[in-house]
């Protein structure tokens, strides 16, 4: 499916939706209160049929985060990015981990590097960082002065 | 190259040789026959955490070949390796993996630390949280390689200065053993 195509459909699913122009995929803006749902239909919707999740990651931009997936289908070949913005003092937004299975490893890595509270996540735990670990180390604010020069 | 009897890496040997009639007798002193022997059969471990292990496997390649100066087998188990090339970043939750290692490798062993990375962090990682500002916190090094990464002529230029390390008697392992035999 086109890219136009996509918009009106997506418009159709959920008018509060909103797009970024440029670049060559399809980028969709959405409240995290939203997203649940519409990661539900994307997955399901006939003609759309994004089956595959294949990056999902988070961005600190010092006043918000901003949550990005990344959706394939392997039936139509159509990609589209969709983006979450979230509250900086506690950002949260609902796991997907029981629509697309790989998001659940996905969520516990973002969990574990930026602090992103996925909301009834299976198994919400520190990922690749030491259990005991303190703190959130991508996140702009981190500080650690016995190993890291502040610039 | 000429290859007269006269020229085949007698001046390498560490040593007379007497010729006499029906053989020959060659006067040395032990120490320097096993560093001569030793220096001349390193085999390396097969070790590489980023992409100085690129650079590295290049020189083990046709191209450069560094089995031509005796490193002449990867190993990929360190009980069968005397050296152990540190090619790349070392991480804080490698260090442990790296320091055992290092443990169970058989005596006498020889660490080549390879890259900005194992020397000191790196010029991009050192400012982080998770990386080890230098492979010789974890590992005591004998020779170091700057480059990021080294030129694959670095390297060979590397295990020679270590072969030469080995023959004169001055790697770290060998200074603790004299200094432990010799107090």
């Amino acid at each position: 499916m086109l890219n136009e195509d996509l918009k009106i459909m997506f418009t159709g699913l959920l008018p509060t939706i909103s797009f970024e122009e440029g670049g060559e995929w399809l980028n969709v803006f959405l409240a995290p209160s939203e997203f649940k749902s519409f990661a539900r239909q994307l997955r399901t919707t006939p003609g759309l049929d994004f089956d595959y999740l294949f990056c999902l990651t988070c961005v600190d931009w010092k006043t918000h985060f901003t949550m990005v997936y990344h959706f394939t289908s392997t039936i139509h070949r159509h990609n589209i990015v969709v983006k979450s913005n979230l509250d900086v003092n506690n950002p949260e937004i609902e796991t997907v981990s029981d629509v697309w299975r790989t998001a659940e490893m996905l969520e516990r890595e973002v969990f574990d590097l930026f602090g992103i509270k996925f909301l009834h996540h299976p198994d919400l735990r520190r990922l690749i960082m030491p259990d005991d670990w303190e703190g959130w180390p991508l996140r702009k604010n981190y500080e650690d002065p016995v190993n890291m020069v502040k610039l | 190259m000429d290859v007269e009897e006269n020229n085949i890496s007698k001046k390498d040997f560490p040593g007379e040789i007497h010729e006499t009639a029906g053989g020959g007798i060659v006067l040395s002193k032990l120490d320097e026959v096993i560093n001569w022997a030793r220096s001349n059969s390193l085999w390396p471990l097969t070790f590489a955490t980023s992409c100085c292990g690129i650079e590295m496997m290049s020189v083990a390649s046709a191209k450069y070949d560094f089995s031509r100066f005796g490193f002449e087998v990867a190993r990929a188990t360190p009980r069968q390796a005397d050296v152990i090339i540190i090619a790349g970043t070392i991480v804080n939750k490698m260090a442990p993996v790296l320091r055992r290692l290092y443990d169970q490798m058989a005596d006498p062993k020889y660490v080549i630390a390879m890259g900005a990375c194992a020397i000191s962090g790196g010029p991009f990682f050192y400012n982080t949280y998770s990386v080890v500002k230098g492979a010789d916190h974890v590992i005591p090094v004998d020779v170091y390689i700057p480059g990021c990464p080294p030129r694959p002529e670095a390297l060979l230029h590397a295990l020679i200065s270590l072969q030469q390390k080995i023959k004169a008697g001055l790697t770290r392992e060998q200074i603790k053993e004299n200094s432990f035999l010799n107090p």
